[in-house]
């Protein structure tokens, strides 16, 4: 057997969370589960579902691209090495689901963040690589 | 009732930060003092269950077992989030309640370092915290608190007012690890970690143990300890129930009420029964949604409520006079008994100059990241 044997995967762009979806062809997306029985929609991948157990009729759909904004925090302290201040906020998606993310786009200041602002969910790269050198997409929010 | 389940000893130590010593000899402290409390020895106990956190595949009730006293009994080890010591309480309480002991000990410790708790990430890939919005525990209950103010308006000094309160508290209790006061300006003025929690409106990591002696009404009255015997009126463990955004933003609300809810039925009590209460204030924000979550306000009265006093030593339902996990700490595993002790010790009429006057009725909650919520409802016996 050869000492060089173990090839070291080219490295490769990656979603930062399993359900951030990134066609060969097209554009990235965000998946969801859609409950057939109760009719709940959820980020990410679910076998069953979580609100009314239903084993069977779990649907993969492709999560809205728009949202309201319905709660935020403005994070001063953070762990050593995290940018501050940053808008922690939570959004629901227009069709259901709701996600955690940062809110870009908006001064860092309780005064000017408007609950039930409408914001697009946009999908873009980020600066951090993995120990791999594996290249990330993230979501976030932005105005819209 | 013949088959209730009464605290006949209960303890705590100091909490503080004890970096030189270990988790069993914190917990062991607790326990002997506990013991001491009813004059038993662990030679009197039938089973221990022991709650703790950062340790809990460690074997940590074993470990205290080894500081005073290997006598064989079984030994439960309880992992509950930030319910945990409350969990073990709650062990012990339903293993009298099904007949099986007559007398355990529950005991709870913890150590932890310091600095932030929580965050997102740390699995494969990159870091999520600080990209996908933040998960420290300042950050989520930042969220809980700014949900609120969504709901009804409620303000950043109407937080604040929660850590002058039970900061002022806190200076009438010598177990409490902070005995400071804190002005308005200056909790409001304090380093912003995650709006609107200022680092004054966040509880303190710190060391510490509790623990309680569970016993049977036909053994309390068998050895004499009836006289300071505070009867377990409830005892009611959740897991947080479906709601939409729970995934995204943990929602200690829900598995509060429901916990609230089932306590109160088992007891045949409601929130006007209760002469004293200890929350989770683990942050200021989460304090005022806990006084609608357990029944104490209507909703969106909980800023009011602040407001109005009545939730002062002296008010109508004093709140966290043992000064909170605000001025205390909060030793996770620890935490739920510890609050029980200082249930007790108002119940029995034995809390000096922190006293709720006349207090017959008194509930403890905590709830746990994840989720996880219990309540237990305590009566003088």
């Amino acid at each position: 057997m050869s000492a060089a044997g173990a090839v070291k995967p080219e490295p490769t762009t990656k979603g930062v969370v399993p359900f951030l979806k990134i066609p060969k062809d097209g554009q990235p997306y965000l998946a969801g589960s859609k409950c057939t029985k109760c009719g709940e929609v959820v980020a990410g991948a679910r076998n069953q579902c979580g609100k009314c157990g239903a084993r069977e009729g779990i649907e993969t759909v492709t999560l809205g691209t728009t949202g309201k904004l319905y709660n935020f925090t403005v994070v001063h302290r953070n762990f050593p090495g995290v940018p501050v201040p940053f808008i922690s906020a939570i959004v629901d998606i227009d069709g259901g689901g709701t996600l955690k993310g940062n809110l870009l786009g908006v001064e860092p200041d309780p005064a000017k963040i408007k609950f039930d602002m409408p914001v697009n969910i946009v999908i873009k790269p980020v600066p951090q690589k993995d120990k791999e050198g594996n290249s990330y997409l993230s979501y976030f929010f932005e105005p819209k | 009732m013949a088959n209730d389940v009464y605290v006949v000893g209960t303890d705590m130590i100091k909490f503080g930060r004890f970096p030189e010593r270990t988790v069993p000899e914190l917990g062991a402290q607790a326990a002997l003092m506990a013991l001491d409390d009813c004059g038993l020895t662990i030679q009197d106990m039938q089973a221990v269950y022991s709650g703790n956190l950062f340790e809990a595949s460690g074997g940590v009730g074993q470990r205290i077992l080894r500081e005073i006293g290997q006598t064989g009994v079984p030994v439960v080890n309880v992992a509950n989030a930030c319910a945990t010591g409350a969990t073990a309480f709650r062990e012990g309480w339903m293993a009298i309640k099904a007949g099986v002991y007559d007398i355990v000990l529950a005991v709870g410790s913890e150590q932890m370092g310091s600095g932030l708790l929580g965050g997102a990430g740390g699995g494969k890939g990159i870091p999520t915290e600080g990209l996908l919005g933040s998960g420290t525990m300042p950050s989520v209950f930042a969220h809980v608190g700014l949900e609120h103010t969504r709901k009804y308006g409620t303000t950043f000094e109407q937080f604040a007012k929660v850590s002058v309160k039970n900061h002022q508290h806190s200076t009438l209790n010598p177990k409490a690890m902070y005995q400071k006061e804190t002005p308005l300006e200056e909790v409001m003025g304090a380093e912003m970690i995650s709006y609107p929690n200022t680092k004054l409106m966040c509880s303190v990591n710190v060391d510490g143990s509790a623990a309680a002696v569970l016993c049977s009404e036909k053994k309390a009255r068998e050895l004499g300890l009836m006289g300071r015997a505070v009867r377990v009126r409830a005892s009611a463990l959740t897991s947080d129930p479906y709601t939409p955004r729970n995934i995204a933003m943990m929602d200690f609300n829900a598995v509060t009420r429901l916990a609230a809810k089932t306590a109160y039925e088992m007891a045949g009590l409601g929130p006007d029964d209760v002469d004293l209460i200890e929350l989770h204030d683990c942050f200021a924000t989460a304090e005022l949604v806990h006084y609608e979550n357990l029944g104490i306000a209507k909703e969106g009265e909980a800023g009011s409520l602040i407001d109005s006093g009545a939730t002062s030593l002296g008010g109508r339902i004093p709140v966290n006079v043992s000064g909170g996990l605000l001025s205390k700490g909060h030793p996770l595993g620890a935490t739920g008994i510890a609050n029980i002790y200082e249930v007790t010790t108002h119940l029995r009429g034995e809390a000096g100059n922190r006293q709720v006057e006349g207090a017959k009725i008194g509930l403890t909650h905590v709830v746990g990241a994840g989720s996880a919520c219990a309540v237990h409802i305590l009566e003088k016996a």
